[in-house]
């Protein structure tokens, strides 16, 4: 639909000037919010924001190399686990120690991606769970990782104690830049991952990887190397979220998570970063917004409640949140099995080629 | 305990399995869906057993009936609504539709009954057991288990060998379009062979909520035991995800029994370890991409 009238338009970050305006004005508003917003909304903004960079890297592996997991979970604990331990047992500063986990994090997502290499469809998607099931039980049994009590994350401090340069975070809006400054970096680093040779390789895999065997890429270094870079993004995003949690449990990491995450990018559309972005947004809105509080919404929520009282029971109405994410899940795959973004490119598809 | 009472109680508990993997491997072998939504649908038909038993006092056996008749019902219209308005589903769409309906399923049964726990109690019995050699006990619940699997089996076996629907399942499986043009019904198909599912699934949920307590997550643990019990023996044969089962079962009950904090995983990460060797399951031929 966009013509193309030279090569380097396609590694173009911003492909025309309106891209660019508009990149322009969110980013404005997204550095403004915190002025405009109460703290609930900036908490809520910060787990968007984790969850964004979780979504863009589990689309690098699912949406673009078209393997599925469904252990990212796991690779979120990994994360979150080793930043709190590596700061508070071993002293290391924050940010090397975010950058270790992710690479541990990678590292086991490598190992996970050598069976993958002989596993397909069915069988790949058991072995992915029952990674992130392992995972979860080893966290959960270790006193090394807090066992079943979890671990309590310590303050956010992102200067080196060693050499007394401290700066401690610990408003929401400070984490809120934080996040959003790393948000910005890694989906830009996805975006130009994609545009790469090893972005096409994995293109090319996800389409045939008979085919792109054929053709000269090389299986076992690129779906390996698509485990790793997902599970690097998986890990940055968890060392970011044990800070805007707080505290976390084995518990918060359960296989219903990983479910979570297969939505955002599916619900956003596979295989496209802007999607994985909105999906991740909604999603997140979905499940921590609109529905822990969908009493108090007006009408509809009287009338849910009037039923729950009829003939369900009101004790079980926090379960309304499931319900709604099965039927969009759904509803998505039924209507509109490109998400968010394929209804984004159908409206742009009307107006270009309107009034035909 | 003794080495004859951890093998039969995994053999049973893995029968179990066996039972409620042929739920997924039914689906699979004719419409190539891995259901997973299995474990949700028996949650909810037994929450109906618990239901007419607890609400309006039936017999167990006539709840039990109306529950069956559920499940089958319950099993046709979620393939009907769900499954087959979805044009040219790719195996991602088709995995997170079915997780779609478990998430669903799930919110709707801990919506109606809460998310506490119910009491729920069988006919038959864990604690009672029999001493038919000596030093050789076995439990009437294993008993149930081995005599409904064994029934369960020896009816399936038949089904899709002897009679013409069985053979129509199989022919859909093989090629869609080709069975259509042969004259076979494939809604039909589908339909009988979701509804067959959904019932199997019920008869070993029921069974299995012997060694558990009935609340809307009861189901997951099994489900994903008996899942990977079907892949173990190939999502593709019958009699593969039996011996997929009794494996799992075995494995669980004598690594539980050693080191008890392990229990819930060994069996996976055993798994990934067969299918590392064996990448389509042990009695399957190697899986194909229908290109």
């Amino acid at each position: 639909m966009d013509m193309k009238r030279a090569y380097y338009e396609d590694i173009e970050l911003f492909k025309s000037g309106t891209i660019l305006f508009w990149t322009i004005v969110l980013m404005v508003a997204l550095f403004t919010l915190p002025f405009i917003s109460t703290n609930y909304y900036l908490y809520l903004f910060n787990l968007i924001m984790v969850h964004v960079i979780l979504a863009v890297g589990l689309n690098i592996l699912v949406g673009s190399t078209g393997q599925i997991s469904l252990g990212h979970a796991g690779f979120f604990a990994i994360g979150a686990y080793a930043t709190v331990l590596l700061m508070t047992k071993l002293g290391i500063p924050f940010f090397p120690a975010l950058i270790i986990a992710a690479f541990i994090a990678a590292f086991f997502g490598f190992i996970l991606g050598l069976p993958a290499l002989r596993l397909e469809g069915p069988y790949l998607t058991i072995a992915t769970l029952a990674f992130g099931l392992a995972i979860m039980h080893i966290i959960g049994h270790m006193e090394v990782f807090g066992g079943r009590s979890g671990l309590r994350a310590p303050a956010l401090n992102i200067g080196i104690p060693q050499l007394g340069w401290n700066l401690t975070l610990s408003t929401d809006v400070s984490k809120y830049y934080l996040i959003l400054i790393i948000t910005i970096l890694m989906v830009l680093g996805a975006i130009n991952l994609l545009k790469t040779k090893v972005g096409r390789a994995f293109v090319a895999i996800r389409d045939s990887d008979i085919a792109a065997e054929v053709i000269g890429i090389n299986l076992t270094i690129y779906k390996t190397l698509s485990f790793a870079v997902s599970a690097f993004y998986a890990g940055i995003a968890g060392g970011l979220f044990a800070f805007v949690l707080g505290f976390f449990d084995p518990i918060t990491f359960n296989m219903f998570l990983s479910i979570y995450f297969l939505v955002m990018i599916v619900v956003g559309g596979l295989g496209s970063i802007m999607g994985s972005v909105t999906g991740a947004a909604f999603i997140t809105y979905l499940m921590y917004a609109l529905f822990k509080n969908v009493k108090d919404v007006p009408y509809v929520g009287d009338f849910l409640v009037a039923i729950s009282q009829r003939w369900l029971s009101i004790t079980g109405m926090d379960n309304l949140s499931a319900i709604a994410l099965g039927l969009v899940m759904i509803g998505i795959m039924i209507f509109e099995p490109m998400g968010i973004f394929g209804v984004w490119i159908r409206m742009k598809k009307y107006w270009k080629a309107w009034p035909f | 305990m003794p080495f004859e009472q951890l093998l039969i109680e995994g053999l049973a508990m893995g029968a179990c399995y066996g039972l409620f993997g042929l739920a997924v491997v039914i689906i699979y072998k004719t419409s190539e869906v891995m259901n997973f939504a299995a474990g949700e649908m028996a949650m909810f038909s037994t929450f109906i057993v618990f239901h007419v038993l607890s609400f309006y006092h039936y017999p167990f056996w006539a709840a039990l009936m109306i529950a069956l008749v559920f499940a089958a019902i319950l099993g046709i219209l979620v393939q009907y609504i769900f499954l087959r308005p979805a044009k040219n589903p790719t195996l991602l769409s088709l995995i997170v539709i079915t997780l779609g309906v478990e998430m669903l399923l799930m919110g709707l049964a801990a919506w109606k009954w809460g998310a506490e726990q119910q009491e729920f109690s069988l006919p038959i019995s864990y604690m009672v057991t029999y001493e038919p050699v000596k030093g050789f006990v076995i439990s009437q619940w294993a008993v149930a288990v081995f005599i409904i699997a064994a029934v369960i089996m020896a009816f399936l076996y038949f089904f899709f060998n002897k009679t013409n629907l069985g053979t129509a399942m199989r022919a859909t499986q093989q090629n869609k379009h080709a069975a259509k043009i042969m004259g076979i019904n494939t809604d039909l198909v589908f339909a009988f062979s979701w509804a067959f599912s959904s019932v199997i699934g019920l008869i070993a949920a029921v069974l299995l909520t012997a060694k558990a307590i009935l609340d809307p997550q009861f189901m997951m643990e099994p489900f994903l035991k008996a899942f990977a019990a079907a892949v173990l023996g190939g999502l593709m044969s019958i009699p593969g995800v039996l011996i997929g089962g009794a494996i799992m079962g075995l494995l669980e009950n004598f690594f539980g029994y050693a080191w008890p904090v392990w229990k819930p995983i060994t069996a996976f990460v055993v798994i990934v370890l067969v299918l590392c060797v064996r990448p389509s399951g042990l009695f399957a031929k190697h899986w194909v991409k229908k290109v």
